[in-house]
């Protein structure tokens, strides 16, 4: 019999030589259509001639904004969620000459989502990264592709994507460059915000409010800079007057803008983080009513939740203390003073004046424009009586569970 | 915020003691006995104030919750199957509950017919974490959705009374 341990082991091989399977099937449907589409290119060209899908991108080298355009090849990124913001993204990426992208999403393409950009009608029942990896491919084989079609946030998947994460880089083995959250939910939030922290692996977070006229991007590193869990989530105040906010009858509202502006920003965050160029935002917020960009730096908060948090924190202290101190660059925290408060940093309300008073606490010192989505009171003694201690076994209570 | 019935009937379910998610290994077992704990009070509490509801029941490692609730409209009782996965960040987080047979019926609801809970759901949750449990997640989570929800799709036709289900005249 084969141990736990083994066949665990061997279901990776067989996986990782399935995506090898289907990287090579893709490829040679490729070569089928070679009428249709452009074979692989091994370098990358500056020359400026209509054929060259790259000759645009290395004209930044040439105009002096990035120094190694070609360095884009040997990065891997992983875009997780691939839906109004992720799809854009991958897209953005991929014609950018990355040079691997691993893509997880649980999600089927469905018409509903057709107020959005880059998926098609006729792809509706296909699963996003299948369609996905079709379209991408087309647009440029040069990349690399790795899809996953599961929901991260459950055990064994979140274990597999965590290993994906720590070894699916171009170079099989070697851990990805950086994973961009593209999901619209807490939970695969913290889910990835979980598996960073434990690997100590850089992201960036974006998303887009449920009213669709605000949305953000954040760039996370371990131990640096706020994790997802160091802080309640960080919205960007809309403006609008929650009383006069419908939700009857709506989960969310969403708009190819908003979604197309902040995969572009995002993208552009990424290009500047591993291209090496411009100043790399650490939080930047997008208001649509008014047209406002607030940017801001957080650092980890040492009591965080998560304890991996706090390790990645306490090793970047050490890092930090041997680091020999011959520069010290203050052009970091860029404090904006405004005299006014026209976007109003304010807690939403979401319960009576007295219960808020009774639960909320305090917010953290933000610029304008950016508030939490809400506090989490201080003293946390359970009020309430809690379960009482039992000699009776998870076996015996699950029976008495069925015969109630 | 929830009404003062559920309000009433949270403040009744017993509190969780250990901070533990399905990936710890070692007190998850714990907190599931907790679960399972808060979980048998709670329905029994229902049951007493004649207000039986739900039933839920876990694989064996208490990652997958299967089971039914009920909801009584002019003395018909409509059931319905629910299930949900534990998420690997619980219970920081609370899972995401589904009851797939309503799928497309109503626009709250995301795909695979998980349901939409209200925006005073997450910070209400984020704010008892980790002291909540399914028992809570189940009274101001799935109750008030059903609630709101049941009747509404009665009354436009999209939810029928289904012959054999029993009813409430028992």
């Amino acid at each position: 019999m084969a141990t736990m341990e083994e066949l665990k082991l061997r279901v990776r091989e067989l996986e990782n030589e399935l995506i090898k399977c289907k990287q090579k099937q893709c490829a040679a449907e490729d070569a089928q259509n070679q009428e249709l589409h452009r074979p692989k290119i091994n370098k990358m060209s500056a020359e400026v001639v209509d054929s060259n899908p790259y000759s645009r991108l290395m004209a930044l080298k040439r105009m002096g904004i990035v120094e190694d355009y070609e360095k884009i090849r040997t990065f891997t990124v992983a875009v997780v969620g691939v839906g109004g913001v992720g799809s854009v993204t991958a897209e953005m990426l991929t014609r950018c000459g990355i040079g691997k992208l691993l893509l997880f999403d649980y999600d089927k393409v469905e018409l509903a989502n057709m107020n959005r950009l880059f998926f098609q009608p006729h792809q509706a029942g296909l699963s996003k990264v299948e369609a996905a990896e079709h379209t991408l491919r087309n647009i440029n084989p040069d990349v690399t592709f790795e899809t996953h079609n599961y929901n991260i946030t459950t055990m064994e998947n979140f274990t597999h994507f965590m290993d994906r994460i720590s070894h699916g880089g171009l170079e099989e083995g070697k851990p990805v460059d950086l994973v961009l959250s593209c999901v619209d939910n807490f939970e695969a939030r913290m889910a990835i915000n979980t598996a960073c922290n434990e690997l100590g692996q850089i992201w960036m977070e974006s998303g887009v409010s449920e009213n669709a006229v605000s949305g953000h991007i954040q760039l996370i590193i371990p131990g640096e800079t706020a994790c997802f869990a160091c802080a309640p989530p960080l919205v960007v105040a809309a403006n609008i007057d929650e009383k006069t906010l419908k939700r009857e009858g709506v989960c969310a509202a969403s708009l190819p803008t908003t979604m197309g502006v902040v995969a572009g920003l995002l993208v552009q965050n990424v290009l500047k983080y591993l291209l090496q160029f411009g100043t790399v935002s650490y939080y930047l917020g997008y208001n649509a009513m008014q047209d406002f960009f607030p940017s801001m730096a957080m650092k980890a908060n040492p009591q965080c939740n998560d304890r991996y948090c706090r390790r990645q924190q306490e090793e970047y202290k050490k890092k930090e203390a041997e680091r020999p101190k011959v520069e010290v660059v203050q052009e970091e925290e860029e404090v904006v003073v405004h005299e006014d408060n026209e976007w109003g940093i304010e807690v939403v309300s979401e319960v009576t004046d007295a219960e808020l008073q009774a639960a909320s606490g305090t917010a953290p010192d933000l610029p304008e424009g950016i508030t939490v989505a809400y506090t989490i009171p201080a003293e946390t003694a359970a009020s309430g009586e809690t379960v009482e201690e039992t000699e009776q076994s998870l076996e015996e209570l699950m029976a008495q569970m069925r015969k109630l | 915020m929830a009404d003062d019935a559920t309000r009433r009937a949270v403040s009744q379910i017993p509190l969780l003691k250990t901070h533990a998610g399905p990936r710890d290994r070692s007190l998850w077992p714990l907190r599931l006995k907790e679960e399972y704990q808060a979980l048998i009070k709670f329905v029994e509490q229902n049951k007493e104030a004649d207000n039986d509801w739900f039933r839920l029941e876990s694989n064996a490692d208490g990652t997958r919750w299967t089971g039914t609730c009920w909801f009584i409209h002019d003395l018909l009782r409509y059931e319905f199957r629910l299930e949900f996965d534990v998420p690997v960040t619980y219970p920081d987080t609370a899972p995401e509950v589904a009851v797939p047979e309503l799928d497309g019926k109503t626009a709250k609801m995301y795909r695979g017919g998980k349901i939409c809970l209200t925006e005073h759901f997450a910070p209400l949750w984020a704010r008892n974490a980790p002291r909540f449990g399914l028992a809570h997640l189940m009274a101001l989570g799935l109750g008030p959705w059903l609630a709101v929800e049941v009747p509404d799709l009665i009354s436009k036709g999209l939810v029928v009374h289904k012959e054999g289900q029993r009813e409430t005249a028992e």
